[in-house]
């Protein structure tokens, strides 16, 4: 856990990857989860957020 | 004196474009090169693309050019991820793709396992099972709905033999919720081989001297299944699923030619949903941020599936 939050403030891209595929799981996950229909509305901000930062942090020093 | 063929077409080369060239360097003639596939793929990927993303802010309709093209900001989006409609296609797109992916997985890898032992007509059983592979979808879901039939089908009547039940009691694709392992069991046959196939290249590519090694230490079979076999298959098992993925997020033909998205809607996946927006009530662009949601989906999974594959390439 230190190494992951080391990882995310000094910018490595193991770190920050990690997060950002955490991000896209979660958005799918909301997008079709039959529970709520809160999270099915926020899915889609929380999937583009996790793209975007994906392929911004793929060029990061690993 | 020309030795070389590069030499031979230098001077066969007409002086003119002899001239125009010269002179360019390596890195210009590599665009050169590139340049017409770069061309067609601005054309053809990149600039629809676009195109779709400025379209789903706006009120846009395909069917009325004439009208005047408003831009509505964020309310295409707002109302499709407010929708309970919408929300109910992407629930049964997750139930088809999962259990395809669970069954085409288990049994593909099953049956490659299966194929790669050496027995007589290994060949023959190979094309057999790979055949429904090779038929288009529109004919796949033709047949199948009359395999479904409940008075002459052959399934229900395969169902009835096997547990006694009558076959013409149950309609797997008229009952509500019977229709989505329909689409389920169709989309299984038809596929199950393509991973089969994979993984079957997978198999064959270990080399027999790893298990040798593996009997010389005494290793049991199990314990080679899992430590040799499982992990030098894996990736190509990843790549079986991604494949397989994608393409069933976007499931369509086999689908609308099976059930048309019913009874009801529980079988209206999110491509045939996307469609019914599009071309038959013309929201072009609510249809654009529809179809902008999927991408993006789609998009993200296939950059933290691609990730995690090359993880396990490089383990």
């Amino acid at each position: 856990m230190t190494r992951f939050l080391d990882g995310l403030l000094h910018f490595r891209r193991g770190a920050w990857e990690m997060l950002a595929s955490v991000l896209i799981a979660a958005g799918v996950v909301m997008l079709m989860q039959p529970f709520a229909l809160v999270l099915y509305s926020w899915s889609f901000l929380v999937t583009l957020l996790g793209t975007v930062m994906f392929i911004i942090v793929s060029h990061f020093p690993e | 004196m020309l030795h070389s063929p590069v030499d031979r077409v230098a001077e066969a080369t007409p002086h003119a474009i002899a001239k125009r060239f010269r002179g360019l360097s390596d890195r210009s003639l590599a665009w050169l090169f590139v340049a017409p596939s770069i061309v067609l793929l601005l054309a053809v990927n990149i600039f629809p693309l676009i195109w779709t993303i400025r379209l789903s802010f706006t009120n846009f309709r395909v069917n009325r050019p004439n009208a005047e093209v408003e831009f509505v900001g964020l309310k295409n989006y707002i109302s499709i991820l407010s929708d309970k409609d919408i929300w109910l296609t992407m629930q049964a797109t997750a139930h088809f793709l999962i259990w395809t992916l669970v069954l085409q997985v288990l049994i593909g890898f099953s049956l490659a396992y299966l194929i790669n032992k050496k027995f007589r007509g290994n060949d023959l059983w190979t094309t057999i099972i790979v055949l429904p592979m090779m038929l288009s979808p529109a004919v796949v879901g033709n047949f199948w709905t009359f395999l479904y039939q409940p008075q002459i089908g052959l399934f229900n009547y395969a169902i009835g033999f096997l547990t006694g039940a009558d076959p013409s009691s149950f309609s797997m694709i008229g009952d509500v919720a019977l229709a989505p392992w329909a689409i389920v069991i169709v989309d299984t046959w038809m596929w199950t081989p393509f991973v089969m196939l994979i993984c079957l290249a997978g198999l064959r590519s270990i080399p027999d001297s790893i298990y040798e090694a593996a009997e010389c230490d005494r290793a049991s079979k199990w314990r080679q299944f899992w430590t040799i076999t499982i992990p030098l298959v894996l990736p190509f098992l990843m790549l079986a699923v991604l494949f397989r993925g994608i393409e069933n997020f976007k499931m369509f033909d086999l689908v609308v030619q099976l059930t048309g998205g019913g009874p009801g809607s529980i079988t209206e996946l999110t491509s045939i949903n996307l469609k019914r927006e599009a071309f038959e009530k013309w929201r072009t662009g609510y249809a654009s941020a529809y179809a902008v949601i999927l991408f993006v989906t789609v998009f993200g999974l296939a950059s933290i599936y691609v990730k995690a594959l090359n993880k396990v390439k490089e383990r």
